[in-house]
Parts: C-alpha cells; sequence; structure tokens
C-alpha cells in the first residue's frame, strides 16, 4: 500500500496541468517543484550525511551559467546545459568538497557559504565571460506557455525523488547515516568518510546544478545576485528542509510548498511585501526552537499537540 | 624605485593596516563568542549595523560625535547581545535535533529579521554622518619637511584605529587580570573542567555574548564616520569576522587580532592592484587559503613556536 | 604462535608533551592481551595510534606482516583491525539492528547479507530482543555490547576494546567477561584496555604495562601483578590487587 503512495502523487501531477490551471498557478507548481528538487538534493547532504551546506546557490548558479554562457557564448541552445552541467557543477563539486569536507559541523558550513560568495563575486567581476552584472537574457524562451516546463521539472523531481530514496537505503545511505552521527566511530569501523562525504556532495550538487539549468531556461534571464544569492537561494534551500522535514523523503516538497505560497502570500500583501525576509527569519527561529525536525520529521509531536487542543 | 610607486605600496600599507585594526575589533567579538559558546554568530555583523544605526541617529538627532557615542553604544549594545543569548539562542541550545547547526541557523535567522527590520524601519537609502572632520588629513610633509615622498592619513581613520588599539588593550586587560575575565578564558579552555572549579559557565556564556555585541557595537560607531550606512552592509561584516575567526584560529583572541590586520593590509593591496571589485575575492583566497595550508590558523602557528616542537 | 599484532618502538608526541615513549610488544594470534596502566598513562592513546587515529611520532606498527602505521582508520579497520571507545560512540539516533548493519557493510554488500550477519552478531552479544530500539535509548550496559557488536560486524582478526567494563554491575560484568571469552574462542584476537584487575586477571594470558608513557612491565597476570615496577606505579594512585 504505502509503496503506492508515490506512485499516484506522480499520476496526480502528471495530469494537473489537464484541469486548465491558470498561468500564476503553473508558475506556483513549477517553482515549488524546483524548489523540493534542490531542498531534496540539500537533504542528502545535509539531513542524511550530516554535512550542512550554507553554500547550495554555489551549485544552483554554476548550473545556471553553464546553461547561460553556452547560450551567451556559443550561442546553443541553453537545454544543453543539462548534460554539460554534470561535468561543470560536479568539478566545481570536487573542488569545493577538497576544501570544505575537511572542516567539520559549523565550519563545514561556513566555508560552504564563503564558496558561494566567492562564486557570486566572481561572476560579477569576470565580465567578458559572465556579462558580470548585467546578467544573461535568453532573448526567445522555447515556450511561451508553462507546461512543458511544468513536466520538465516533474521529471527531474521525480528523478531525484527516487534516485535519493534508492540511495539512503543502501548501504550508502547506512554510510551517510554513520558519518553524520559520529565520523570518528565510523571512520573506525571501516567507513571511508572522506570518499563517502564527497560523494554525498556530487550528487547533491549534481541535482541542484539541475535546478540551476532549469531556471535558466524557465525564467530566461539570471544574474549574479539573483542565482549566487546567500540569503534567496542558499538560506531558503537550508528553510525549505528545516521547515519540512531533516532527513526525511517527502519533507523538502512540503517545505518547498509552505516556503513559496508563504512567499507568494507575503508578496501579495501591499505594506507587509518589504518585510517578507522578517516574516521569513521569525518563521525560521520559530521551527527551530519548536519544530526542530520539521513539519514531516515532528509530524508525531505535532499531532499529539492538535490532539491535546482539541 | 619609482618614488610614485612606493608611494602607492606604503599609503596602500597605511590604509591596510588602519582597516585591519578595526578588522580585528570586530573578529575578536565573534572569536570570544566562538570560544566559549562553541556558537557561529552569523548575525555579528547585522549586530554591527544596528550599532551603527544607533550611532547614527545619536548623531543625526541628538549631534553626538560617533567617538562619544560609543559609550553609549557599546553598554547597549552589551544589553541587546545579552538578551539575544538569554532568549533566543539558549532555548535551541537544550532543544535535541538532528543537525547540530541549528544554533548557526538560529543566528542567520536572527540577523535576516535585523537587517529587514532595518529596511523597513530606515529605508534601504546609502546614509552617511557628516562628521565635520570626515576629509581632514595629516600629511608627512607636516612633520617631515624634506621628506622625498608624501603620505597622507585620514584623520577619522587613524583616531577609529586608535579608539579599536584601546579597546583591545582594554580587553585583553580584562580577560588576563581580572576574575571575570580569567572565567570567560576558563570557560573557553574547558567548559566541564571550569564548570567543577565553581565558575558559572551560564553566567559567562551571557556575558561573552553581550561583550562580543558590545565589541562589534563599538566597531560600528568607529566605522560610521568612515563608511556609508545602510541596512545590508550586515552581511558582508559577518563574512569578514568569519574568515578573520578562521585566519586567527578559531577562538584566539590574539590570533583574531594578527588576523585583522592581516586581512586589512590584503584587502586593500587587492583593491589597489587589482581594482576594487576584487578585494572580496582576496578576502575569500585567505581564507581558502587558510583552510587549506593552515588549518589551526595563525594560533596554531603560535602555539608550535612556543612549544619549540 | 605467530604475530598479529607488532609495536617497534612507538612514541607519540603532542607539542612538547610525550604520551608514548619508545613502547614496543607483540600480540600473537589467538591470546587476549590486557593493556593496564594508572589514569593518563597512554592506553588510549596507544589504540589511536594502532588504529590510525594518530600517526605514531616515531616508531611503527605491523598487522599481519604489513606495516600500518600511517593508514587511515578505514583503511586499518579493513585489513582486521575494529575497535570500540571508552566514551561509547553509538549511531545514536539509529536502531541497534542499522548500527550493527552499517558496520556489517564492510564485508557484505548487499543489504540482505548485511542484515542476516547484523542479525547473526546480535544473537551472539545477545541483544537480538533490542534490535529495533533506538540505541540512544539504551542502558549503558547494553550499549556497551552493542559497541562491541558493532566491531565484530566488521569481522576483524585484532579487537582492540577500550574500558568495555567501566560502569558496569557485577553480573553485566560477568556477562562481558563470558562474550570477551567467546569472541577470543572463535578465533579473534583481542587487545584489551582494563582497570579492573579482577577482569584482567580472569582473562588475558598476558598483560602490557604502561605508566607515564612507557612500557614498564610485561607478563603473565602473576608475573606482572608481582612486579615491583608496577605495584610502584600504582601505589598512590589506587590500591589494586
Amino acid at each position: 500500500m504505502r509503496g503506492l503512495v508515490p506512485i499516484a502523487g506522480i499520476i496526480l501531477l502528471a495530469l494537473l496541468p489537464l484541469v486548465g490551471l491558470s498561468t500564476y498557478m503553473m508558475h506556483i507548481l513549477i517553482l515549488v517543484i524546483m524548489w523540493s528538487v534542490i531542498g531534496m538534493a540539500w537533504n542528502l547532504l545535509g539531513g542524511y550525511c550530516g554535512q550542512v551546506s550554507f553554500g547550495h546557490a554555489a551549485f544552483f548558479g554554476t548550473g545556471a551559467y553553464t546553461a547561460g554562457i553556452l547560450y551567451l557564448k556559443l550561442g546553443v541552445s541553453a537545454w544543453w546545459g543539462f548534460p554539460l552541467s554534470i561535468v561543470v557543477v560536479g568539478v566545481m563539486a570536487l573542488i569545493i568538497g577538497f576544501i570544505c569536507l575537511r572542516l567539520r559541523g559549523p565550519f563545514f558550513a561556513l566555508a560552504t557559504l564563503a564558496m558561494g560568495e566567492v562564486l557570486r563575486v566572481t561572476a560579477e567581476n569576470l565580465r567578458g565571460f559572465t556579462n558580470g552584472t548585467l546578467g544573461i537574457l535568453i532573448q526567445k524562451r522555447t515556450w511561451v506557455e508553462k507546461t512543458w516546463y511544468y513536466y520538465i521539472i516533474l521529471a527531474i523531481a521525480v528523478f531525484t525523488f527516487l534516485l535519493i530514496r534508492r540511495l539512503v537505503n543502501s548501504r550508502l545511505g547506512y554510510y551517510f547515516l554513520a558519518i553524520r552521527e559520529d565520523q570518528d566511530a565510523a571512520e573506525s569501523l571501516g567507513i571511508n568518510t572522506t570518499l563517502y562525504k564527497t560523494v554525498a556532495l556530487l550528487i547533491s550538487a549534481i541535482l541542484t546544478g539541475f535546478a540551476g539549468v532549469f531556471y535558466m531556461n524557465y525564467m530566461g534571464y539570471i544574474d549574479p545576485e539573483i542565482v549566487y544569492a546567500l540569503h534567496d537561494i542558499s538560506i531558503i534551500t537550508i528553510m525549505v528542509v528545516m521547515v519540512g522535514g531533516v532527513a526525511t523523503f517527502w519533507g523538502p516538497a512540503v517545505g518547498a510548498l509552505i516556503m513559496v505560497l508563504l512567499a507568494e502570500l507575503i508578496r501579495s500583501l501591499p505594506r507587509i511585501g518589504t518585510a517578507h525576509q522578517s516574516l521569513f527569519g521569525i518563521l525560521l527561529i520559530l521551527i527551530i526552537i519548536f519544530l526542530p525536525n520539521g513539519i514531516v520529521g515532528d509530524f508525531p509531536k505535532l499531532k499529539t499537540i492538535l490532539r491535546r487542543r482539541a | 624605485m619609482d618614488p610614485v610607486k612606493v608611494e602607492v605600496f606604503l599609503q596602500t600599507l597605511i590604509a591596510g593596516i588602519l582597516l585591519g585594526g578595526l578588522y580585528a575589533l570586530i573578529g575578536l567579538g565573534m572569536t570570544l563568542i566562538m570560544g566559549v559558546m562553541r556558537i557561529i554568530n552569523l548575525a555579528h555583523g547585522e549586530l554591527m549595523m544596528v550599532a551603527m544605526y544607533m550611532a547614527y541617529w545619536l548623531f543625526t538627532l541628538l549631534h553626538i560625535d560617533p567617538y562619544l557615542a560609543v559609550f553609549i553604544v557599546a553598554p547597549a549594545m552589551f544589553f541587546f547581545g545579552m538578551a539575544i543569548q538569554r532568549f533566543l539562542i539558549n532555548p535551541v541550545l537544550r532543544v535535541e535535533a538532528i543537525l547540530p547547526e541549528n544554533q548557526v541557523i538560529l543566528t542567520v535567522g536572527i540577523g535576516m529579521v535585523l537587517s529587514n527590520l532595518a529596511t523597513i524601519m530606515f529605508t534601504s537609502d546609502y546614509r552617511s554622518t557628516p562628521v565635520e572632520y570626515a576629509s581632514d588629513a595629516w600629511y608627512l610633509s607636516d612633520l617631515w619637511r624634506s621628506s622625498p615622498i608624501e603620505l597622507s592619513f585620514s584623520v577619522p581613520w587613524v583616531v577609529s584605529f586608535l579608539f579599536a588599539v584601546v579597546i583591545t588593550a582594554l580587553l585583553w586587560y580584562f580577560l588576563t587580570r581580572t576574575d571575570t575575565g580569567k572565567s570567560i578564558r576558563a570557560t573557553a579552555q574547558d567548559r566541564d573542567a571550569a564548570l567543577l572549579m565553581g565558575v558559572n559557565v551560564e553566567r559567562m556564556k551571557l556575558l561573552t555574548f553581550g561583550l562580543g555585541a558590545s565589541l562589534v557595537g563599538a566597531a560600528g560607531c568607529l566605522f560610521i564616520p568612515l563608511y556609508y550606512l545602510y541596512p545590508a552592509l550586515g552581511g558582508r561584516f559577518t563574512l569578514i569576522a568569519f574568515v578573520i575567526t578562521i585566519l586567527g584560529g578559531l577562538g584566539s583572541t590574539v590570533g583574531a587580532i594578527i588576523g585583522g590586520v592581516l586581512l586589512g593590509v590584503f584587502e586593500s593591496m587587492t583593491a589597489t592592484y587589482l581594482g576594487m571589485g576584487w578585494a572580496p575575492v582576496g578576502r575569500f583566497i585567505i581564507f581558502v587559503a587558510a583552510l587549506v595550508f593552515l588549518p589551526g590558523g595563525i594560533a596554531s602557528v603560535l602555539r608550535r613556536r612556543r612549544l619549540g616542537g | 604462535m605467530r604475530p598479529l599484532l607488532e609495536l617497534k618502538g612507538v612514541s607519540k608526541f603532542f607539542g612538547g608533551l610525550a604520551a608514548l615513549v619508545d613502547v614496543s610488544f607483540t600480540v600473537n594470534e589467538g591470546e587476549v592481551v590486557g593493556l593496564i596502566g594508572p589514569n593518563g598513562a597512554g592506553k588510549t592513546t596507544l589504540f589511536n595510534v594502532i588504529n590510525g587515529f594518530y600517526k605514531p611520532s616515531k616508531g611503527e606498527v605491523y598487522f599481519d606482516g604489513k606495516r600500518i602505521s600511517g593508514l587511515r582508520p578505514h583503511r586499518i579497520c579493513r585489513l582486521g583491525v575494529a575497535r570500540t571507545f571508552q566514551v561509547v560512540k553509538p549511531l545514536q539516533r539509529l536502531t541497534v539492528i542499522d548500527n550493527v548493519m552499517a558496520s556489517a557493510f564492510l564485508r557484505s554488500p548487499s543489504r540482505q547479507e548485511a542484515l542476516e550477519r547484523a542479525e547473526k552478531i546480535l544473537h551472539f552479544v545477545g541483544l537480538y530482543e533490542d534490535r529495533e530500539t533506538v540505541s540512544k535509548n539504551l542502558p549503558l550496559g547494553k550499549r556497551k555490547k552493542l559497541e562491541i557488536a558493532r566491531a565484530l560486524a566488521t569481522e576483524p582478526k585484532l579487537l582492540l576494546l577500550d574500558e568495555s567494563f567501566a560502569g558496569l554491575n557485577p553480573k553485566e560484568q560477568a556477562e562481558m567477561i563470558e562474550t570477551i571469552k567467546k569472541i577470543n574462542r572463535e578465533g579473534v584476537t583481542i587487545l584489551i584496555i582494563e582497570h579492573h584487575m579482577r577482569v584482567i586477571m580472569s582473562i588475558s594470558n598476558r598483560v602490557v604495562v604502561l605508566n607515564y608513557g612507557e612500557k614498564i612491565a610485561e607478563g603473565s597476570p602473576q608475573e606482572v601483578a608481582s612486579s615491583p615496577e608496577v605495584i610502584k606505579a600504582y601505589l598512590g594512585e589506587t590500591a589494586v590487587a
């Protein structure tokens, strides 16, 4: 029975555009799914392997720029970013991993944060290559309509979900958890912690890079402030997972749904709109204090609280 | 040697050292908090931003000079820091969660709220504090008539630097000569041992966060005559403080001072010789180099020297 | 008797501090060797050197005829050295069975095989009933057993036990002695750090004594217990034996 839930969910999502949703609704759905992908990718590294990255914008941005530069410099369709980003983002992940993975806990977190910032500043300054702060604009997007974009990001999300579920249930998943719980113990029990942390980072980075490639194609415009953003990408990624549930399969999707809807809601309110970062910040603080394992992770706790109220 | 080149080099070096002194003050606050609480305070730069707005309004409304404002803002930030520690960070230390980085993420949340509230209250306009000595400078030729080269020393930069040196000296005195200071250092070295020796660790944590906040608050006042002020400036200084902490060695005060000056000089050099836009990159190059080649930071080098190992 | 573990002149310095000085001894295949000494004598440091957390400052460690000093811990574990920790380090939020499986994967890549091996080991150490318990909820005695189960799941030839008896009540201690004897009968060589002299006397074939990082005695439990050097080292420490 339980195995059928994801399949039913996928079919439902696949049929959704046929209902005839408005362009705006489709846009929201696409954003939710894109953020689910980023959240799931982060969760593999952060939630399961315990390496909390504050710099996933590094991979998102590099994916987006891989696609953008292909279009800008070679005149090739930005969709070719998908195959190419595997190499570019992969190499980037290996370099960042080499520098950062020797650090533990908060130091890893901060080192990755710095890496994201390095890439942002680099993209701003390498004007000849990236167009600097002017950004990259795709003159004519592939489709005006949203449906195809929806199916593409949905396919990426389904692939990501299945891949991660499979990994987590395999030998690798046990190694990731062992590393998260106690690196020294893991190492002394024969687990090559450096290798497996790098593997987790690599997979997480490439999946995040896919979301970036998609973003370039879908939005048609990127600049360093957008795709290498510390708050709007790296921190929101963490929030998506923390709100939804760290180290759960469905947490990132739930978190993405809540965060995207919340962002839209706040933006639509006049006057409150400018306060959206404060509201996000307060939400983050509340979640950390009261639901440290997220909505999915602390679901049992939530249920008992609600029942007591009723 | 081309005297113009020498002049540019020396001028850059001086600018770097002056900047570095202020950086050291920011780094000291973070490294203290780091040492005692094992927490990286990612709202550090935002705390400085708050202090800068205090100094700005004190100047604009009450015409209090920023250098006098230090004596109002630093104590205010002390209590503000203690409140954050008491009501936000402490509760999270007790929460059981999968990711111990929760505390760091919490400080990110605090930083977001602070910078956003500043935007709402004061708009995102750039503001500057028009002190009348803003562009005054001392010249080398005034002191030494026949000097072959000319160097200028900006008055506010030099005064800010001297203030930073005095505050650092006071901090050093506090940490090494007073009982409370010694207790803070003991807590940083070994929390359990400090607890056994009767140190009130909870109180030390509270004091340390307050102290860290007031140090960065003082730095904010010293920066006000020199820099533009805008709500988003905190993030940049959080990163600077963090780079200094890593470069200096986690929790090491001497390391933070040396690290701050090194970073200031390095940034000033990249800005002069590579262009303004690359100064942040220089900052990160130092950071990455420290991570890769000097994992324990400057503090580890100092320790090795001392033990002769 | 074939030597399994050989330490040749191992020293370890931290800064200017000497934690181990020129320690040499051999553990033969099939033996149970006790490692004793007052607090701070360098016993756990020695384990950290053997298992690869520390690189010796001087000297070499050989295992099964191969030099292992300088290798990373996971490589040394793969060669057949497993250890437990004085402060137990179970994977806190995982169940008992998952804890053991995480190590069982080292020798059995398939999930099914790893599961079977893990279950067999849990039967062996007497934790099978607790297999679904989250390990942070286990009482200390069982956590110590879990620690051993995880080490066994890597199929070691040499097992390093770091104070497996500390904090156990007399009944648990007796069980632990039985378990260790059983492990040894299965052909696993054991090097054990222990404070309880009674335990050491009853299970070790030989005893090595460290004091201030130096080996001060080696021999049968009886010989060591009557050595004047050892008695001197322990006097003022605790009146043991």
